[in-house]
């Protein structure tokens, strides 16, 4: 099977940053380009800004995670959920944080052991994101 | 070959994606002021819920089932708008924004190595998977065609909200045209509709059949591009494009990317300025101005930026000096040095229609608060449910501050305002 690659009717002029430096071959430049910008948390939190939602924690915070009620948790709704994650789940109609088991069986985990934990069936659990980071503002709000 | 992803009744879909209680629930969305309803989801036109029904007859309104009212959330709006067009944008690497829930994209050559319609539907699937919202997607070698396609795609649940019109398959062209009535066809609407049924057309594809010379005679040569457009000749640019119902979009690509400051202030004023002149031109004011900007989400070793702001002004105007001032103010909160920006846009919304111009009115009359004939009209303006209207004099009397009794929180905007999520 012979797969015919087309080229693009209309290409956009790409226009790439030109080099000053010259690279010797075999042995990277110290002054290699690199841009110095102000650290920035959203770089360190965030991965994809377009599906990253904000959600405060709300609740009872007996956990071994050290999430409090008030917290920030940074979600990512595109994340495809893995076991051990912690979630947002939709449960009756409202968003819950637990921690997603996969295996043996799909369970939601409360994140306060004082709670029990939830089989949902498989085919109707609803996801909103994947809790990717959290932020605990150690001093209160004043 | 364009594809038009429309996401599905998008202001409803938009109240309910932080709201898990509302899924399966008819949701009603109201203009500005509460005036009437302009969003219904799925279940609420089942209740019989017509677009531009007055707030209060809902209100009044034996329903079966309790349906939910919103006022209308613009800052929401945008924003998830923006997010949908992120999530578009990095799947197709020419896509340009129609209105604030219809996408154009530029899909040629897709088909060399993927199926378009196996492209529609992982184009769902991602903007799904980050926004929680649905698209239904069109396809066709032209935009009209594109559109009819996507007007389909929703009319017709088999198709599973994918349907494209490829120009080797003619024939079910032909066939979806002739099911379509005339009046959903792009830019034609209920009066050209009615003088073409006069003429014994009421389907897309006897207006496609029809003598482009005669149409252009007759209507106008919008609509001879119309004609050409249904037989497969693209060309409608969007600057021609029949205007978007309640906003004004005005954005482009950069031929050159921006890292300047100034020169983003520069391009964001001249879209500032045309999207002024197409607000005039439709005879509306507009409350709601956002500004977009984003780096290319292809480009190698570049970080990917894309942000939206909006401004929020108290009273509707369409001069372009308060538009472009409303339109720096939101770019100053979005700028980021050191991005190569490829695409800015400006978004207008929350329209409401001449008449209801207090300038004027002060500027031709004279108020003498004995005046009746003045506060006749002045009762009229007030009680229409369309706008208030006061005396300079007075200062901005309090019944002014826009009824928006029902107003959901502010998402992803506002940091008092983001969901919650219990942990118990």
């Amino acid at each position: 099977m012979l797969t015919f690659i087309t080229p693009a009717p209309a290409p956009e002029t790409q226009t790439s940053p030109l080099f000053t430096e010259c690279c010797p071959a075999g042995f990277p430049s110290p002054a290699a380009d690199y841009t110095e910008a102000e650290l920035d948390l959203n770089d360190y939190c965030i991965r994809r800004r377009s599906s990253t939602y904000f959600v405060r924690a709300l609740g009872d915070s007996m956990n071994d995670l050290g999430l409090h009620s008030g917290d920030l948790m940074i979600v990512d709704k595109a994340e495809r959920a893995i076991h051990g994650d912690i979630v947002i789940a939709e449960i009756d109609g409202e968003f819950t944080v637990k921690r997603l088991l996969l295996t043996p069986r799909v369970a939601l985990q409360p994140m306060n052991p004082a709670y029990p934990t939830l089989y949902p069936d498989p085919e109707h659990l609803q996801v909103f994101g994947v809790v990717m980071s959290f932020i605990h503002k150690t001093r209160s709000a004043g | 070959m364009f594809a038009l992803a429309d996401v599905n009744s998008f202001y409803a879909s938009c109240e309910s994606v932080f709201r898990p209680d509302l899924r399966g629930k008819p949701i009603v969305v109201l203009s500005s002021n509460d005036g009437c309803v302009i969003a219904r989801n799925g279940l609420a036109k089942l209740q019989n819920i017509k677009m531009g029904m007055p707030w209060f007859q809902l209100k009044n309104a034996r329903l079966s089932e309790k349906v939910h009212v919103f006022s209308s959330n613009f800052e929401l709006y945008a924003s998830l708008s923006n997010r949908v067009m992120a999530h578009i944008e990095e799947m197709a690497p020419r896509v340009e924004q129609y209105s604030i829930d219809e996408m154009f994209l530029d899909i040629s050559g897709i088909d060399s190595c993927i199926d378009y319609e196996v492209f529609g539907n992982q184009l769902r699937e991602h903007v799904k998977s980050g926004t929680g919202l649905t698209i239904g997607i069109g396809g066709g070698i032209s935009k009209t065609l594109a559109k009819s396609a996507q007007w389909a795609s929703k009319e017709w649940p088999q198709f599973r909200g994918v349907l494209v019109l490829t120009p080797n398959n003619r024939r079910r062209t032909e066939k979806l045209l002739s099911l379509q009535p005339v009046a959903e066809v792009w830019g034609v609407g209920n009066r050209i509709a009615k003088k073409l049924a006069t003429m014994g057309i009421t389907t897309a594809l006897q207006l496609a059949q029809a003598n482009p010379s005669f149409i252009r005679r007759n209507f106008s040569v919008v609509l001879e591009r119309t004609v050409r457009e249904l037989n497969g000749e693209s060309c409608i640019s969007l600057e021609e494009a029949p205007p978007a119902k309640q906003q004004i979009i005005c954005s482009r690509s950069f031929g050159e990317r921006i890292t300047i400051y100034e020169s983003m202030r520069q391009a964001v004023c001249q879209y500032a300025e045309r999207a002024a002149e197409k607000l005039r031109g439709e005879r509306q004011y507009c409350r709601h101005i956002s500004v977009f900007v984003k780096t290319s989400p292809f480009a190698v070793n570049e970080p990917y930026y894309g942000n939206v702001a909006s401004e929020r002004l108290l009273t509707p105007t369409r001069d372009t000096r308060d538009i472009i001032a409303a339109a720096m103010k939101a770019l100053d909160r979005i700028w980021r040095e050191g991005h190569r920006y490829a695409k800015a846009g400006i978004m207008l919304n929350d329209f409401t229609p001449t008449g209801i111009s207090q300038l004027n009115l002060f500027d031709e009359v004279q108020p003498h608060a004995d005046s009746d004939q003045l506060m006749k009209v002045l009762d009229q303006i007030n009680h229409s449910g369309l706008g208030k209207v006061w005396f300079a004099g007075r200062g901005i009397a309090p019944e002014w501050q826009m009824k928006r009794e029902m107003l959901s929180p502010a998402y992803t905007t506002r940091w008092s305002d983001i969901p919650t999520a219990r942990l118990t």
